[in-house]
């Protein structure tokens, strides 16, 4: 069975350009695996920069480099948060993050197993970021932590839409594995323009 | 007053009413904050006229930051007897991203900008 919501594009040309990391959340401790998101993150966005080479004369290549290395480690870093909090604790799927680079847009995509509670908040989440009005859904997102502990789920992808002018869009799909019978995986994929 | 940490740290300066922030801060969820927002509420339970909260050396703060230093602009703002001063850096080009939505907690939030 596969969903999808948003603005998910299945890849037509292949990239010539890409990196790609897993890693298995369960095999090492919280407060270390909270560290790689940053780490992983980091590395991307600086990765990235060879494509992006910064001409001294002209100030302006300086200033996109810098731009987009800003913001494909904000995205990358929210997108490994999100899997890390929606991802199911009980599997030992792994967890990947994927760049792919192309002529006129770069691809963010993570992909995570989820459990049948997280789907539910999960979408959940999805269906305001569809429906609401970015700037409403901001407000009500900072008032709602306040009430709440500090916890406003969907504030990252909320800031990655509005803030970073990215579309962004999700596919789950059930696949056959061993144990448990079935496992939900979901792909949160971000474009951006270059 | 101040949280210090390897990769970042929150210093208030009381001469001043400044509060200077430095590093990166990517902490797990709203939870992991809520000893900076506690230290952000001490200071205005002073009832200083102005606080100034320097962001120029923040050069990354994920989303639970975004949230946290959202909640305490708008407590501020509920005040309405506190005036708010954030210095920001171009150079850092997503500060000026926060900037928008933290005016729209806060009308009277005022900017400068090196």
């Amino acid at each position: 069975m596969k969903q999808i919501f948003g603005e998910y594009a299945e890849e037509t040309v292949k990239s010539k350009e890409f990196l790609k990391i897993g890693f298995t959340p369960n095999s090492t401790q919280l407060q270390q695996r909270w560290r790689n998101n940053g780490l992983s993150a980091d590395f991307l966005a600086d990765y990235l920069t060879t494509f992006f080479p910064i001409d001294d004369n002209e100030p302006s290549t300086l200033q996109r480099a810098t731009e987009l290395k800003g913001a494909v480690s904000y995205i990358a870093n929210e997108l490994l948060e999100n899997s890390m909090k929606f991802h199911n604790p009980n599997d030992d799927y792994p967890i990947t993050l994927e760049v792919k680079l192309y002529n006129e847009h770069l691809v963010l995509c993570v992909t995570n197993s989820i459990s049948p509670a997280n789907l539910l908040k999960f979408q959940s989440i999805i269906h305001d970021l569809e429906h609401i009005e970015p700037q409403e859904l901001y407000v009500r997102q900072i008032k709602q932590a306040s009430k709440n502990d500090g916890n406003s789920s969907g504030l990252g992808l909320l800031t990655i839409i509005d803030d970073y002018e990215a579309k962004i869009g999700w596919k789950f799909e059930t696949i056959q594995t061993q144990k448990p019978t079935e496992q939900t995986l979901v792909t949160t994929m971000v474009q951006l323009s270059i | 007053m101040k949280i210090i940490d390897k990769e970042y740290s929150v210093i208030y300066d009381q001469a001043t009413n400044t509060v200077y922030w430095s590093g990166i801060m990517r902490l797990n969820g709203g939870q992991a904050y809520e000893p900076i927002l506690q230290l952000l509420n001490k200071i205005a339970a002073l009832e200083p006229a102005k606080i100034t909260m320097n962001l120029r050396d923040l050069k990354a703060l994920n989303s639970s930051g975004i949230s946290m230093l959202g909640r305490f602009i708008f407590s501020i703002d509920r005040k309405k007897n506190i005036q708010l001063l954030l210095l920001g850096a171009k150079a850092v080009p997503w500060q000026q991203k926060w900037a928008k939505n933290f005016q729209r907690l806060m009308p009277a939030l005022q900017f400068e900008w090196v």
